[in-house]
């Protein structure tokens, strides 16, 4: 199986990889220290390409296939960066039932991407989360911090044109 | 810092002042207005409202008259943002920033509630205010493991003090010893409410029973199943009453480390419970010396990265440890070999909720309410199309009819009910005919469902239930671990058969072939995701199999939801050739003359349904 790797050349700078390493230095001999480290990587870089990866795993002592396979297990992690406005719609069952697949039909029709992709200028990415838990307001989608609810189709083309 | 029962009850006698106006309506010329900040409220805009609040209160010279309180969740999420007005107890709901500078003015300045802004069930012809106690929604409720929910500010100790708090963990260090506690967990008859239902005293009786010099509490907080946020809300609202219970499990089975695994996607919970740990250590309620009886109990908090199968406790262990979530195989149970190799207990949030209320007020009260098996009340979060969307806490063997038509207000826009689903991707849909079921553990397994942890969506007619069935497969096939072939490879094949039937593809034989998958992964998947797994299927095969066939051999969905399965026509009586339809369709699919009858070319309609709802005649009509 090929590794995946994202299509953005990595552009890491010195000074993130030099607060990446002060944080592995104060946790890495916690029990169970990967997973919290590997979210602070996320926060520092914003995804975590095979090259952030490869710095954890030299730091913890580690084979990069442990770091990889954590790394592709969970949905949060993301091997790819996301988009200026990260748009992610909730497929959970309490806006399933009241029509969040047809917005998310909708979205990716109208950005070109699919699932996890990201527009080719980097503005928008798009993905489907589970449960946001704001059922009341279902269906809802979220781009960036900001929360829309009580969703229609029509609705999207608006959303959108807010950021446009 | 806290040492004694002395202190604490000083410290409780101090605050209890502070909450009195909320708890007891008690005027004392001050003013508490409580702004829900759970998630459902903080998306539909409190935090614009308490700025509003607060800009207005200072406007007007009422900053040493009014409180401006951000709690956790009230319940009510339809109704969002929602506004509690003490001593008075009024309910604001669907408050906006511009009803603030108005109801600052008429009620927090001159005392009269702004009534055209309240819950219009609170509100009677005649003009008076009903509590929010006598409202259909919380009339029927009974809440034990929320109580604090919605009433205290979570982020400040004193006040969850005032509320009892930390005096079950002084009576269980002071004056019982850890076999007390176990003896009283088990006879008061609470089961895990995580889904599986499985008795605490008895695992908590298993834990203590292993010998090892280091085990662990841990607390299940990754509560993946689409559709239910009680324990996200519990964590919200009322974080120190888990903490309280994970210290007095800890002293039970011998343990001096919890971990708090929670969802990295409920980040107002991470940030509560972060502050909550971090003001219980500064008052002594975790440390070296509890309560200066030596009793040393730490805990840390670990944020999930969205795996639901972290939920099944093997795997959630494995994930703190820092691995793929994989589960692995029981036994050796975690009360063996838990976390770290070491004996450990998990138990959910909702669980622990309910420990210390059953430690202050003993194993019978607790055993008083529910049924006969099922002991307690249950969280239910009231989702999918019915009214009154939110959370709700009623005794076991409350009806699931008066759950849905009673609590929720039934179902909106004239529909008819279809079914409910309960347990989430573990869980079935339970028809019609089974309304009147008392909800407890065993009869909803007995009907083909589960309690699971406590995820209530209704559905209407408008709702396919094989479409259903695929929604729930497609996320078990996208959040299987991979680890065992029934559960991996068992799912997909499921999946792709349900997709067939929804694309008109079926035939009879699909059915019998899925139905004995179903079997052959309940029977043989490593663990109880997997093996739960095919429910969906098998519930909605048994209640409603007619659906099934209508899309096998008619043809034809009877809900008109798979697309591939439908058509859109034009009712030439009803037409009136205005044309938006035709305008609107994104494939030039309809056609025709103005003023006369429009037809849609069912060679290029992607189905998309624009022109039915842009129709003002309602001549287009699917099928």
């Amino acid at each position: 199986m090929a590794l995946k790797t994202s299509a953005v050349p990595f552009a890491g700078t010195a000074e993130q990889e030099a607060r990446l390493k002060e944080i592995i230095a104060e946790h890495k001999d916690d029990p169970g220290a990967l997973m919290p480290i590997l979210q602070k990587a996320q926060e520092i870089y914003g995804y975590l390409p095979i090259e952030v990866q490869t710095i954890i795993a030299e730091e913890m002592d580690i084979p990069l296939e442990k770091v990889y396979g954590v790394v592709t297990f969970y949905a949060q992690f993301t091997t790819n960066p996301k988009g200026k406005y990260k748009i992610s719609v909730c497929l959970g069952t309490a806006c399933y039932v009241k029509g969040s697949g047809d917005i998310y039909n909708k979205l990716q029709e109208r950005l070109g991407v699919e699932s996890g992709g990201i527009t080719p200028d980097g503005k928008f990415s798009l993905d489907a989360c589970r449960c946001i838990g704001a059922c009341g307001l279902a269906p809802v989608l979220t781009v960036n911090e900001d929360v829309y609810g009580r969703l229609t189709v029509d609705d999207v083309d608006k959303i959108l044109a807010k950021y446009n | 810092m806290i040492k004694t029962l002395d202190e604490l009850n000083a410290v409780k006698a101090k605050a209890a002042e502070v909450v009195s106006t909320r708890v007891e309506h008690k005027d004392s010329g001050v003013r508490d207005v409580l702004v829900c900040g759970g998630t459902g409220c903080t998306s539909s805009g409190s935090a614009n409202i308490i700025k509003a609040l607060e800009e207005e209160i200072e406007k007007n010279g009422l900053k040493d008259k009014v409180n401006v309180i951000k709690t956790g969740c009230f319940g009510l999420c339809a109704l969002g943002p929602i506004m509690i007005v003490y001593p008075e107890g009024v309910f604001y709901s669907k408050t906006e920033a511009e009803h603030i500078p108005e109801i600052v003015e008429q009620h927090l300045k001159n005392g009269e509630p702004v009534k055209k802004y309240l819950y219009s069930e609170t509100v009677h012809e005649d003009g008076s205010i009903i509590s929010l106690d006598e409202t259909p929604f919380y009339k029927k409720q009974h809440r034990v493991a929320l109580r604090n929910c919605g009433v205290i500010n979570p982020e400040h100790i004193e006040e969850y003090i005032a509320r009892d708090g930390y005096q079950a963990l002084n009576k269980v260090l002071t004056t019982m010893s850890p076999d007390d506690v176990i003896k009283v967990i088990t006879d008061s008859g609470l089961r895990g409410r995580g889904g599986a239902g499985f008795p605490t005293g008895r695992k908590w009786q298993f834990a203590k029973a292993s010998v090892n010099e280091q085990k662990y509490v841990c607390c299940n907080a990754d509560e993946g199943d689409p559709g239910a946020f009680m324990d996200r809300s519990v964590l919200e609202g009322d974080p120190h009453a888990v903490i309280e219970a994970m210290t007095i499990a800890g002293y039970a089975i011998g343990a001096n480390q919890g971990y708090i695994y929670v969802r990295a996607e409920y980040p107002i919970a991470v940030e509560r419970l972060e502050i909550a740990i971090r003001q219980a250590e500064e008052q002594g309620m975790l440390g070296d010396d509890i309560f200066g009886t030596g009793f040393k109990f730490h805990l840390g908090l670990r944020l999930g990265a969205g795996a639901f199968v972290c939920g099944e406790e093997t795997a959630l262990m494995t994930s703190i440890e820092g691995n793929r979530g994989e589960p692995r195989v029981r036994p050796p149970f975690p009360a063996v070999k838990g976390l770290f190799g070491k004996p450990t207990i998990l138990n959910n949030v909702e669980t622990y909720a309910n420990i210390c209320q059953i430690i202050l007020n003993g194993a019978e009260w607790f055993a008083g309410m529910g049924t006969e098996k099922s002991k307690g009340t249950k969280v239910f979060a009231l989702g999918g199309k019915i009214h009154n969307t939110g959370l709700v806490e009623v005794p076991m063997g409350t009806t699931l009819r008066e759950v849905i038509e009673e609590i929720g207000g039934g179902i909106p826009n004239g529909k008819k009910f279809k079914a409910a689903q309960t347990g989430g991707p573990s869980g079935g849909c339970i028809p019609p005919q089974h309304l009147d079921i008392p909800i407890d553990y065993d009869n909803l397994i007995s009907i083909g469902s589960m309690m699971g942890s406590g995820g209530l969506i209704v559905m209407d007619e408008d709702n396919c239930m094989v479409d259903i069935a695929k929604f729930f497969l497609e996320f078990t096939v996208d959040e299987s671990c991979g680890k065992c072939t029934p559960c991996r490879i068992g799912t997909k094949r499921l999946y792709e058969i349900l997709s067939k039937i929804t694309e008109g593809k079926g035939t009879m034989e699909d059915l019998d072939k899925m139905e004995k998958l179903c079997y052959y992964i309940k029977d043989n998947a490593l663990c109880g995701l997997g093996q739960t797994a095919p429910n969906p299927v098998l519930s909605t095969l048994r209640y409603f199999r007619d659906e099934y066939i209508a899309h096998v051999k008619d043809k034809t969905c009877p809900a008109g939801v798979c697309k591939s399965l439908l058509s859109y026509k034009i009712i030439a009586d009803k037409c009136k050739g205005c044309s938006l339809c035709s305008k609107k369709c994104p494939v030039g699919a309809i056609s025709g003359e103005i003023r006369n009858p429009f037809k849609i070319d069912s060679e290029k309609c992607i189905k998309c349904g624009v022109c039915m709802s842009n129709c003002k005649f309602g001549a287009i009509v699917k099928g």
